[in-house]
């Protein structure tokens, strides 16, 4: 069966088509050449006066996982006002900033989006991520498996294994835990939070096992290469939120060494100390070395103005926010000697000094970042803002007349003290594909997702051409998810699965005989009951899995 | 171990024991012709249920045996003609706590654990204050100091061996470095005194008096003089040794269980707990644990919380979910008579009583459920980690296990039944 989308105006950066008239060919699931002419087609959409686009990726947002469901439960206020009835096709939920997971489903589906990614599964609650993840409808999912505080890999740091062991370690996590990549929150500083340390910059010790945050992400940003994890590793760096880590950051990049690197929410990590506040934008500086080291990438994280809340696996720094908890509560937990959590909610102002100028860095970082391909559009949902706000994001980036209107209505100190007003980069379409599609496939390793090209699965979004960017990119006219229509007019048609995504890296079994002493003497659970099988996802969940070839 | 059992009998290693909230995975079954055996690990309360011999029986209509496929149309045409069901107990896995999630929605149910008592006096803490948490092998490896305040930790008979006294642990922490402190009423402490003899120290208190102790020690530790002899008769000079002791541990644990405070207002107690724990964390480590989660409480919190977006005692019957802790518990809806039919859900327990009311009553229990009374439907169906695979969480929220399947049952599992009677609505 052929379905043909045709005269609509396609943006598919993979093959440099820049807004050009093409007709997309659609058959068992997968974009497909032109058939020969006597072929039959049997569905054909007149996509005139409309935009074509891969389907979007999100790489970085907290939609499955223990942070995210205590979000759930501590926070009805924040439901109050977003509850969704069920219809026909769809089941009920709620939620604002902390979605149930069939509700984050059918909104992403709902603004074009047809792949999302966990970025902090930790491996103690890894099956609960999948389950929440399998919840999720509408979207393919995947997650990345956070180490880096954990004491079975600080051991083999501390007592100078060689890289060979510890990436056998990683491949045997990313293996057990079902994971399509490999995240390091505070490296070293969620397990030194439970030795009562209170922060750990890129050079101090831990005190307990005597590694520093750069030792940690050397080690790992080697497994990573070494196991060819087509991913760089995820980096939530060191001294999150505060005020200076703008150096941390800086040195942070220069620590890759030249390595593959993804910095993410950089704009939490790119705040000086200059200013009567003594806090300022550091965005020119790092935008400056994100440009110069094609080795690094990073996405934003971007903060919009209103409520929401803060959920990550960084406990140290986390706990060190809860003074500022909007409103009053707040949960931080230490999780199995393997990692931890904090979850605290948040209220971005427009009037406040820093949130306004938090803001301002996050557009000047995407604004002075030069190589789309390089940064990705996100808000760290939710910590920044909830990635509903996805399409008032772009249309700031799309339309500097807009941001300016913004810019004009925020604290005026902090207006001033950016260079906001003099940035007059506007994003394109084009650039728009590369950052919601086609880098984050690239960047992920999903070689037949985020372009149109024959051989793509057919994810795909059209949207109306509407100089109201925002307006546009809110709801799309059709979604395509591997095939099928689930998405007309902004509203789902149908409900359909979605996949997980995993890789299986190569690495030797041998690992598992001091793993398996490790767990039995000190662990609650054992090496086998750790480990999620396939049928775990497939059978009590309720999708399928797409094994990712490594590099 | 004669040659015949041998060949006839099958062995299966680190069995998950979901029967409490700690989820011991570490039991070794022996399945002889489908009877089971604890060979190694098992605490009274597996032996019991890993071993029980279950009667057959069948799927009933108003007490008279029916084929299972009567018995589902009967619940579907129950649950068909009822404006808003409570579907309650639910005692089981995360699958059977999806599709109970999805018959919910479709019916416009309330939902309610049976243990829904005790999770929502935690529910109101996390939701008033929030608190700062630890799990099991944090405790294990690392906890210096473990307040087992208003429990002993009877109800989870492997916690102590499990969790507390250990040969080893990660940071070099021996048992002896190890303070264990009970405060409360008649408490079992004899689980306390550590391998060589050392003993806890003991606060003896009504359970209401608790959270006096505790806020108590609360000032204590954060400088303030208290101007009197005794707290709830435990001597002055006794709270200030121990807030001491509290501001000395490197990492200091609060473990209570909640459904032992079953006390009014029991929230306002635990959250003592939580912020002294916060308190103290402002220069030296402390965190809580709380001890619960049997018949599945956690699984059924858990997923009610992702797909609803509330946690549990929920109302879908505007077409939305609506959440309220007090007003949806199953005694409340069934009093003031806000439901009009009963689903009653209980797969890991046949003791769990089930509540007798005057409406079209499902029960989906166990083979040997007694029932005081004679429901509309019964189903038998078979229990998670036993008799088909799955999937649990811990007492923590944090960990979950894979169940395992060791004995062949002929009943279907919670997921499959409501499955049919989603399917045939």
């Amino acid at each position: 069966m052929y379905t043909k989308l045709t005269n609509g105006k396609v943006y598919d950066p993979v093959h440099g088509i820049n807004g050009e008239y093409r007709d997309i060919y659609i058959r068992d699931g997968y974009i497909t050449r032109k058939p020969s002419s006597n072929v039959k087609i049997d569905q054909t959409y007149d996509m005139k006066g409309k935009i074509i686009m891969a389907g979007a990726i999100d790489l970085h947002t907290h939609i499955g996982g223990g942070k995210v469901n205590i979000a759930r439960m501590m926070l009805p206020e924040d439901h109050a006002a977003d509850l969704v009835s069920k219809t026909e096709l769809t089941r009920s939920g709620c939620g604002y900033a902390a979605p149930s997971t069939l509700t984050a489903g059918y909104r992403y589906a709902e603004m074009g989006y047809t792949a999302c990614f966990e970025p902090a599964m930790l491996p103690a609650n890894a099956r609960q991520a999948h389950m929440e993840m399998a919840d999720t409808p509408m979207v393919d999912k995947g997650a990345y498996a956070m180490i880096g505080s954990d004491d079975f890999f600080l051991r083999m740091l501390a007592s100078k294994k060689d890289q060979a062991a510890i990436s056998d370690y990683v491949g045997w996590i990313i293996n057990a835990t079902q994971a399509l990549g490999i995240k390091v929150v505070n490296p070293g500083g969620i397990s030194a939070f439970k030795f009562n340390q209170r922060q750990l910059d890129l050079d101090e010790q831990n005190e307990y096992y005597g590694v520093s945050p750069r030792d940690i992400l050397i080690a790992l940003a080697r497994a990573v290469t070494e196991l060819g994890i087509p991913h760089p590793l995820h980096v939530h760096g060191c001294n999150l939120g505060v005020p200076g880590n703008v150096e941390t950051t800086l040195e942070t990049i220069r620590a890759a060494e030249g390595m593959r690197m993804h910095i993410t929410h950089i704009q939490f990590h790119s705040y000086g100390t200059e200013g009567d506040k003594k806090f300022s934008s550091g965005a020119a500086e790092i935008a400056e070395a994100v440009n110069k080291n094609p080795n690094i990438s990073i996405d934003v994280g971007q903060i919009l103005f209103g409520q929401t809340v803060t959920a990550s696996g960084d406990s140290m720094r986390q706990y060190a926010g809860h003074w500022h908890a909007h409103p009053k509560k707040w949960v931080v937990m230490d999780i199995e000697c393997d990692a931890g959590c904090g979850v605290v909610p948040f209220k971005y102002r427009d009037k406040n000094f820093v949130n306004a100028l938090q803001w301002a860095i996050g557009l000047e970082l995407f604004l002075l970042v030069d190589d789309p391909w390089r940064i990705f559009l996100t808000t760290d949902h939710p910590n920044g803002a909830p990635f509903t706000s996805y399409p008032h994001l772009i249309r700031l980036l799309m339309d500097r007349s807009f941001r300016n209107d913004m810019l004009s209505t925020i604290n005026k100190e902090s207006a001033n003290a950016s260079i906001l007003s003099s940035i007059d980069r506007e994003y394109s379409l084009y650039e728009i594909a590369i950052m919601t599609r086609a880098a984050p496939a690239r960047s992920l390793g999903l070689k037949n997702r985020g372009h149109l090209g024959s051989g793509a699965v057919a994810d795909i979004t059209v949207y109306t051409e509407k100089k109201d960017k925002e307006k546009m990119f809110s709801k799309p006219d059709y979604v395509f998810k591997d095939g099928e229509l689930i998405v007309r007019n902004g509203k789902i048609v149908k409900v359909v699965q979605g996949a997980t995504h995993t890789l299986r890296p190569e690495f030797d079994r041998g690992i598992e005989k001091s793993l398996k002493n490790y767990f039995d003497k000190y662990q609650t659970m054992s090496l086998g009951n750790f480990k999620i099988d396939d049928d775990e996802i497939v059978e009590h969940g309720n999708g399928k899995i797409i094994v990712q070839p490594c590099m | 171990m004669d040659k015949k059992s041998t060949i006839t009998a099958a062995m299966t290693k680190d069995v998950p024991c979901p029967f409490c909230g700690i989820l011991c995975d570490d039991l070794v079954i022996e399945n002889k012709n489908d009877k089971l055996k604890v060979i190694e690990n098992g605490c009274p309360k597996a032996i019991a249920l890993f071993q029980e011999e279950l009667p057959e029986t069948s799927a009933k209509i108003k007490g008279k045996d029916v084929p299972l496929d009567d018995a589902i149309d009967s619940a579907c045409n129950i649950l068909k003609n009822s404006h808003t069901p409570l579907i309650a107990g639910l005692g089981t896995d995360v699958s059977g706590m999806r599709s109970v999630m999805e018959l919910a929605d479709k019916t416009g149910a309330i939902l309610d654990h049976m243990h829904g008592d005790a999770l929502i006096r935690n529910t109101l803490v996390l939701q008033d204050l929030g608190w700062m948490m630890t799990t099991m092998a944090e405790i294990k490896n690392r906890a210096d100091l473990i307040i087992m305040a208003g429990t002993d930790a009877t109800n989870f008979p492997r916690f102590y061996e499990r969790v507390i006294w250990n040969e080893q642990s990660m940071f070099k922490l021996k048992n002896d470095d190890r303070e264990i402190v009970y405060i409360g009423n008649k408490l079992n402490t004899k689980s306390g005194v550590n391998p060589n003899g050392k003993r806890p120290t003991v606060l003896n208190c009504e359970t209401e008096q608790i959270g006096e102790i505790i806020s108590s020690l609360h000032a204590l530790v954060s400088g303030a003089v208290l101007d009197v002899k005794e707290v709830a008769g435990v001597k002055i000079k006794t709270l200030q040794i121990l807030a001491e002791k509290m501001k000395a541990a490197k990492y200091g644990v609060i473990v209570w269980a909640p459904g032992e405070l079953d006390i009014p207002h029991a929230e306002l107690t635990i959250q003592n707990f939580c912020e002294t724990v916060k308190y103290l964390t402002r220069f030296t480590r402390f965190a809580g644990f709380s001890l619960g989660g049997n018949d599945g409480a956690m699984s059924a919190m858990g997923v009610c919380a992702w797909q609803s977006g509330y946690p549990l005692r929920v109302n879908f019957d505007k077409g939305y979910p609506d959440y309220d802790a007090h007003r949806y518990s199953t005694h409340n809806v069934l009093k003031k008579k806000e439901v009009d039919s009963l689903l009653w859900i209980s797969s890991f327990n046949s003791d769990i009583h089930t509540p007798h009311a005057s409406i079209p009553t499902i029960v989906l229990g166990k083979e040997d459920t007694k029932l005081n009374f004679k429901p509309e439907v019964f189903i038998p169906v078979s229990t998670p980690g036993i008799d088909h695979t799955g999937q649990i969480i811990r007492t923590d929220s944090v960990v979950s296990l894979p169940l395992k399947k060791v004995r062949q049952s002929p009943y279907s599992s919670v997921h499959s039944i409501i499955r049919q009677v989603i399917e045939r609505m």
